[in-house]
């Protein structure tokens, strides 16, 4: 298929940009990396009237260092993650996860603020941030708020985003020398999206503070588990500890199945891969 | 047969020499020429209307508005193509029994499959067709679908078809010898399993595509088609379409993979040829991936029960099988979709000698896409149930799996021999190559490593297959059941005034490197350097007549009229070259490009010497000599309906208990395609197939809701094979020659593909036996496998 028609604007300011995207008279639809919104417009599951370019933004650009986080620039690519001195030494999450998304052609293009505001729930980056506790900053024509990364995921491709409401950046905490982080997914085939996966965050392992869990490609958003956190705060917690206390957790929500898994076995690989990353966070 | 004894051995044959293919570097500069980069003047594009309803009556269809669309040219129903294309019948008269109502390329009143076109818009662009597209007002009636096939023969199932009873298509039933007698001995343990196969489909790297031209002046019709038998499409083109076959060209190209998909009567095609002739303008139509998945044929798609008998020894003394497919709603035109139940019943245990054998096949039709032959039809079906069988009888019975195989394979010795199903086996090594895998493959090594790592934990399978390939087809392929499908092929060589050899050829290139061993056979029997011959492929007005590239009869069929043209072709020159020198034919070659004695290979006169008297200097010949520098030869199979390959194969696998997951750890392949014209070619071809083989066991499947809605038409979402995920595929060759011709090659395309299913499905097995669990069902994902474990 072709993609249907569409006025194009790539506008060189965030400032323009966000009066584009204020129009409420039409369609508008803000492009990034592209890597998804693309293929639906080439399927015409998305027919925009307007696209918003962002790729000439510089506002939205970038990795930069503050006293207690990293903020990264929505348009900022998968690619630049990967390549980040800054990255690498404050988020090591990041650093374990990205090799894992898609495939570097993807990665190329792909931006963190574009698959956040996208909310694919089998996408790795929305598990990411929550695990991470980082927070997402909005803006439009009517300013600029904050967003808790745990707030922001409400549902199956959708967001705590507001109309005409952008993405400007993301900030993650540091990690800090006692902090671990756990991540594993199962795919078939390599840069698949997930039949299962988890990514970890802990304060502390043993006593165990500030555990998060979240898991993706289970649910109709990124699945958060954290508040087993709290059974088990303080405590010298075994693996099994926190998977059973996982299990229960998940055991209240029912698990979203796909063409090729079914809740069961969507239920049944999440702890397969929960108990996995642990493993690997004890190594 | 003519010519030299023992051309192959010569030293500076190259037959058998792994020589770079001639175009790959033409094409991986991006400089080949496929459908798609064609643009012609005032050409225009097609798009089409789909039912979006697996069964569904079409009330009314209102073209107006899309009429009027910016840069609509035309826009087309079903019923507006009616006095231009004459509806066809996928039956084969061979098949006895086989039904199929007359189809046109356009849904008219009733659309039989989610994806069937229903209406096109032809357009200056294909955006612009497609934006008209969704203006077009079809009133649907939905009604019920019958899409499975345990269903589809029910009583109170929807029949598909009003002028038949039911849904049934095709039955056809084989009885060999006694199978009740030989289970119901008292010393015979019978082992019964079901097996699933799903659907899937070729996923060609280019999509069907194609470009057609009419030129009303002079009523000719040009057919710029990505596909694999131009000769068959000429002649169903110039039927439907009401025209003398010489006024239609096909003319292929480069072509993106085809593997049985671009072989067949597609409406979509078929309304833009008709468009284009209407129009008296070029149509181009270029299938995306999404009408690629929804449209292009489907394969395999069969529940298949077996039982098999052996006794206390073995030895197999019966087998039995009950295969049910469904094919979509019609028998795809004109080669039917017959074949592949067809193959299963003719090839199920065919490697082994068995004298009590009985087969059901049962065809139905049902409301999804059509179904029909994809790379080695019917062979991973009928490897998979018989060998799965016999693994399974092995165990029951406490016997090695490759004991069980010796005990039971065709003897080599026992040549020329039929099968209980009446196949006509000559020239195969089916226990060569077993032996020659056990050693290649270290099975020892492999079951001591097998128990170790059991011990830790670690779920590790060895399976076998053991095959025959249907290759070399004669015609009682196709022909003899009334299709225009020729299963000869004819080569013209031809020699220049610069010593250069022009080869045209009427089989076909789609990626596989036919283009090469074609030079290759006519360098290496002719005499001249690889880099002086050129071929020619894939255009009806410039090839000599044939069948094209299917079946796995290039290599064999193909390239034994290029020997046989090019050997004729050395003889006329050598008589030229004769009198020239004053000698006597008999004591000349031709070696390297030039003429030389024959005793001792000295040089008399390079070919470009005798060219140019020939072509520029004749008076310097006799004038009762008559020099012809072109040869044409044919060639068909006459002694046997089709030419069997054998192979055995094995794979070893890891299976992670926890996940389901599988992982192919090594595959080994021997393979007895006889001579082998270009390793490196037959071993990418095995590992090819071997990739697409491991794709149809663990991956690719076509799903389909209960109200027949493909699920997966993309590529994110159908799963195909990918590298990281392949392990490295071991080849290795047996050669027997076929008899049949002086070249002595079969074909190598269906091996992997036909082998790799069964091989894999029993290593899972084999990996899960400590667990007690067994898994039937194809792909193996890892949610069937954790089924199979009682995880989930």
């Amino acid at each position: 298929m072709k993609v249907a028609d569409f006025h194009y604007e790539r506008p060189d300011s965030l400032a323009k940009a966000l009066v584009l995207l204020s129009r409420d008279d039409a369609d508008v639809q803000a492009l990034a990396g592209g890597q998804s919104l693309m293929p639906m417009m080439n399927f015409r599951l998305a027919q925009p009237d307007t696209l918003v370019d962002l790729n000439a933004l510089e506002e939205l650009r970038g990795i930069r260092e503050a006293a207690n986080h990293i903020e990264i620039g929505a348009m900022t690519r998968y690619a630049m993650l990967e390549a980040s001195d800054l990255v690498r030494k404050h988020i090591p999450l990041f650093s374990i996860a990205l090799p894992h998304i898609a495939h570097s052609a993807i990665r190329n293009r792909g931006t963190i603020g574009g698959s956040a505001a996208l909310a694919d729930p089998a996408a790795e980056m929305p598990a990411l941030l929550i695990a991470l506790n980082a927070t997402i900053t909005a803006v439009s024509t009517s300013g600029e708020r904050k967003i808790a990364a745990k707030d922001f995921f409400l549902g199956l491709y959708e967001t705590a985003l507001d109309e005409g409401e952008l993405i400007k950046s993301i900030s993650v905490p540091k990690a800090l020398i006692e902090n671990r982080f756990g991540f594993y997914e199962l795919t078939r085939r390599h840069g698949d999206y997930a039949m299962a996966g988890v990514a970890i965050a802990a304060q502390h392992m043993a006593p165990l503070t500030g555990l998060r869990i979240v898991f993706f490609g289970v649910s109709d958003r990124p699945l958060d588990v954290t508040a087993i956190a709290e059974t088990l705060e303080g405590q010298s917690a075994t693996d099994t500890d926190i998977v059973e206390a996982a299990c229960r957790a998940i055991g209240n929500q029912s698990l979203h199945g796909d063409l090729n898994a079914d809740a069961a076995t969507k239920t049944h690989l999440a702890q397969v891969v929960l108990r996995r990353a642990l493993r690997g966070m004890n190594a | 047969m003519t010519g030299p004894i023992n051309p192959f051995d010569k030293p500076n044959s190259y037959i058998g020499r792994s020589v770079e293919r001639a175009d790959a570097k033409r094409l991986t500069q991006g400089r080949g020429q496929y459908v798609d980069d064609l643009q012609l003047p005032r050409m225009v594009h097609a798009a089409f209307v789909r039912s979006p309803f697996a069964h569904a009556e079409i009330l009314s269809i209102d073209k107006q508005v899309a009429e009027k669309a910016p840069g609509v040219v035309a826009v087309f129903a079903g019923a507006d193509l009616t006095d231009h294309v004459t509806p066809y019948v996928g039956i084969l008269t061979h098949l006895q029994g086989l039904r199929s109502p007359p189809q046109m390329p356009l849904a008219i009143d009733r659309a039989r499959w989610q994806g069937e076109p229903v209406a096109m818009v032809v357009a200056q662009s294909r955006a612009l067709a497609e934006d008209a597209c969704d203006l077009i007002e079809i009133d649907y009636k939905p009604i019920d679908a019958a899409c499975d096939v345990e269903s589809a023969l029910a009583p109170d199932a929807v029949v598909i078809h009003d002028e038949y009873q039911n849904n049934l298509a095709w039955e056809r039933v084989v009885d060999a010898g006694d199978v009740d007698g030989a289970f119901a001995r008292a010393d015979v343990t019978v082992v019964e399993r079901t097996f699933t196969f799903a659907r899937h489909t070729g996923v060609t790297l280019e999509t069907r595509a194609s470009v057609v031209e009419f030129n009303p002046s002079d009523e000719t019709l040009i057919w710029h088609y990505s596909g694999q038998a131009p000769h068959m499409m000429q002649a169903i083109v110039a039927k439907h379409l009401g025209m003398q076959e010489e006024n239609v060209r096909i003319i292929a190209r480069d072509v993106g993979g085809s593997f049985g998909i671009k072989i067949h009567t597609y409406g979509d095609e078929f309304a833009t040829a008709a468009a284009a002739k209407i129009l008296g303008r070029p149509v181009k139509f270029v299938a995306d991936r999404n009408e690629s998945f929804s449209t292009d044929i489907h394969a395999r798609d069969h529940r298949v029960t077996g039982r098999i008998g052996v006794d206390k020894d073995g030895s197999i003394v019966g087998l039995e099988i009950d295969d049910l497919t469904g094919i979509g709603p019609y028998s795809m035109y004109p080669r039917s979709s017959g074949i592949e139940c067809n193959q299963i019943l003719n090839l199920t245990g065919a490697p082994y000698a068995i004298d009590n054998y009985r087969a059901r096949g049962t065809i139905v039709f049902q409301n999804k896409n059509m179904m029909c032959q994809y790379r080695a039809v019917g062979h991973p079906v009928a490897m998979a149930v018989a060998d799965g069988l016999l693994e399974g009888a092995a165990h029951e019975i406490g016997m090695d799996v490759v004991d069980i195989r010796r005990k039971n394979l065709l003897r080599d010795d026992v040549y020329p021999t039929s099968s209980a199903a009446g196949m006509k086996f000559d020239d195969l090594s089916h226990q060569k190559a077993l032996e020659k895998l056990v050693e290649l493959m270290d099975y020892n090594g492999l079951r001591r490593d097998q128990k170790e790592a059991r011990e830790n934990g670690i779920y590790r399978g060895i399976g076998f297959v053991s095959m025959v390939e249907v290759t070399n087809p004669s015609p009682m392929f196709y022909g003899v059941g009334g299709a225009s499908i020729s299963a000869q092929d004819g080569a013209s060589v031809r020699l220049d005034a610069t010593g250069a050899l022009h080869v045209s050829v009427s089989i076909t290139e789609q990626g596989q490197g036919t283009n090469t061993i074609i030079a290759q056979i006519a360098a290496g029997i002719f005499g001249v350097d690889l880099d002086r011959v050129k071929v020619t492929t894939g255009d009806t007005a410039t090839t000599p007549y044939g069948g094209g590239t299917w079946a796995s009869r290039g290599a064999g069929i193909g390239g034994e009229a290029v020997l046989l043209a090019s050997n004729a072709l050395k003889e006329q020159v050598l008589d030229v070259a004769a009198v020239i020198l004053q000698a006597s034919p008999e004591t000349l070659d031709i070696k390297d490009g030039a003429i030389v004695d024959l005793a001792d290979e000295n040089e008399r006169m390079p070919l470009s010497d005798l060219g140019k008297i020939v072509y520029y200097r004749g008076n310097e010949l006799p004038s009762d000599l008559a020099p012809e520098l072109i040869a044409t030869r044919h060639y068909r199979v006459t002694d046997f309906p089709f030419v069997f390959t054998n192979g055995a194969m094995a794979a070893h696998v890891e299976v992670d208990i926890e996940t389901g997951f599988v992982k192919v750890l090594d595959f080994w392949a021997v393979e007895d395609c006889g001579r082998v014209i270009n390793p490196k070619l037959v071993d990418e071809q095995i590992r090819g197939g071997v990739v697409q083989g491991i794709g149809g066991a663990l991956y690719e499947e076509c799903l389909y809701s209960d109200d027949g809605q493909l699920l997966n038409a993309s590529m994110a979402d159908y799963l195909v094979p990918m590298a990281a995920e392949m392990p490295d595929i071991q080849v290795a060759h047996i050669e027997t020659p076929t008899k049949t011709s002086v070249l002595g090659a079969k074909g190598a395309g269906e091996a992997g593909t036909g082998g790799a299913p069964a091989a894999v499905m029993n290593a899972v097995n084999d990996a899960l036996r400590p667990m007690q669990a067994s898994i039937y069902q194809m792909p193996m994902t890892p949610q069937r496998v954790l089924k199979a474990l009682g995880t989930v």
